[in-house]
């Protein structure tokens, strides 16, 4: 019987054809597939590579998307939010410094409700100058009201930016989708990929129909009209709503996706956690280096595990609780931080998270690969070791450990 | 006036019916309102022209009174009415509507 099922959603799967590109390519094809009515963006190392490829699509005629090369990212978020107000399926790509600019107008995007997608190819924030990966520019976009996944590989930035269209413009969200891979490492590594017909793309993110036009003169519309002391608060309070019901269309969206392509995806993908001791908790390309790492320590006798956490926001506290709140000691990698504060960005999330849920096992932080620093297996090794001795130390809290810096 | 709650609101706070500004009165905004002599007034309709929150009642093509409800007392009718019966006046509401 299981048999039969197995096979029947098999027959539904699409079959994809295998590519080997990088990460930043393929999700210019992905933006090819999905067919925005408007891309506006401004070329910033090392998101170029989209817009290059991307305006290349447009020169072609291989897409009919009105490309604008705006003077800046404050005014290409800008133009997505007139044209996203136009009712129009709207895209941008940017990296580090570019989000920095963009920072005023991403809350003016989410709080108007547009769906607009953001490709975001991480990088390190200046100075001293840096253009490589870090995620400082993702965690100084946490508040803002936009959905945040954050993607592995190639494959995983391609299948996020197809599922981030059905996500932003699901009736019951309505929110921008910021679409995270990491810089470098996942924008310019040549990996083998596998793209989907282009009309399975299309039927997959449907057409976008968007509740109003600001270009609709018989119905016209007032977009982002003053909103003071009287009406500003239940605004917010809408958008808090919307994204918590986008835990549920992430994972629902996720699931069709799954169906399609046979690639499954979560808030939180798990490694080896069935029994696992100790645990570290990731984000991003590095979850890859975190396998191997836990595959010796296996090999060792050592019960390790590992949880990547691809959706950032909506934050999937239930999930990681449920996930690690039995684990003994368990280790949060940021690759960014927060100076002067409870904790770097993500341990900070986490360790309420579970402490909210009265399970919190012993946590330590640790910061790896600031600016682009190579995120080298030993680092993690020694990670492991670190909590390892924690936990037989009881140790009380104790200081966040900087992987690979030299002390 | 009860104002809705959030869940009864439309989402990012658009606005899809046109002329609702007529539902917020804007009339205590100001110090002074207009005070219009009607012996005085040719209906030529420069105020009507010139008012920026349309405040000047017509009816036939004849000025007939200010809606006071919305107008925010600029006084730029009084400085451009060329026959200058507009007079900016403290109370002048309460004086043509009664307190």
């Amino acid at each position: 019987m299981a048999l039969v099922t197995r096979h029947s959603r098999l027959v539904k799967e699409v079959r994809g054809t295998p590519v080997a590109l990088d990460g930043a390519t393929l999700v210019a094809y992905a933006m090819r597939q999905v067919r925005p009515d408007v891309v506006a963006a401004y070329p910033i190392t090392p998101q170029t590579v989209i817009t290059e490829a991307f305006s290349e699509f447009v020169a072609n005629g291989e897409v009919e998307t009105e490309f604008i090369q705006t003077e800046s990212e404050h005014a290409a978020l800008s133009a997505c939010i007139g044209a996203s107000a136009a009712g129009g399926r709207v895209q941008t790509a940017t990296s580090g410094p570019g989000l920095a600019l963009m920072w005023e107008v991403m809350y003016v995007a989410s709080g108007n409700r547009l769906p607009i997608v953001m490709h975001l190819c991480a990088r390190a924030l200046s100075a001293p100058l840096n253009i490589l990966c870090d995620h400082s520019d993702v965690m100084g976009i946490r508040d803002a009201g936009w959905v945040i996944l954050l993607a592995e590989t190639a494959q995983e930035a391609y299948d996020n930016a197809i599922q981030a269209v059905r996500i932003a413009e699901h009736p019951e969200v309505m929110l921008p989708v910021a679409s995270v891979m990491d810089g470098f490492i996942t924008t310019h590594g040549v990996e083998r990929s596998e793209v989907l017909p282009d009309e399975a793309v299309a039927e997959f993110v449907g057409t976008y129909r968007a509740p109003y036009s600001i270009l609709d003169v018989a119905h016209p519309v007032t977009v982002g009209p003053l909103d003071f002391h009287d009406f500003y608060f239940e605004h917010k309070r809408q958008q808090i709503e919307a994204m918590e019901r986008a835990r549920e269309v992430v994972c629902q969206v996720a699931e069709e996706y799954g169906t399609l392509t046979g690639r499954c995806y979560g808030a939180v993908e798990p490694y080896r956690m069935e029994d696992a001791e100790v645990a570290t908790l990731v984000i991003g390309s590095v979850a890859g280096t975190l396998r191997t790492v836990v595959d010796d320590l296996r090999r060792q006798g050592i019960r390790a595990g590992m949880v990547k956490l691809r959706c950032f926001r909506p934050f999937p506290g239930r999930e990681l609780a449920a996930l690690l709140g039995g684990v003994g000691v368990v280790g949060i990698l940021d690759r960014s931080i927060s100076p002067g504060g409870a904790g770097h960005p993500l341990f900070t999330e986490v360790s309420s998270a579970l402490c909210q849920r009265g399970c919190a096992p012993r946590m330590r932080s640790f910061v790896y690969g600031l600016g682009g620093r190579t995120p080298a297996p030993a680092q993690f090794r020694q990670a492991y070791g670190d909590l390892l001795a924690d936990r037989q130390l009881g140790a009380e809290a104790s200081a966040p450990v900087y992987l690979g810096l030299r002390e | 006036m009860t104002l809705k709650n959030w869940r009864e609101l439309r989402p990012g706070g658009v606005i899809a019916e046109p002329g609702n500004s007529t539902a917020v009165e804007t009339g205590s905004w100001g110090v002074t309102q207009p005070l219009v002599d009607f012996g005085v007034c040719v209906h030529c309709m420069i105020c009507w022209i010139y008012c920026p929150d349309s405040c000047f009642l017509v009816r036939e093509g004849r000025l007939v009174g200010v809606d006071y409800d919305h107008c925010k007392g600029c006084g730029i009718c009084a400085v451009e009415c060329p026959k200058k019966c507009i007079v900016m006046r403290e109370g002048a509401r309460d004086l043509v509507l009664g307190s």
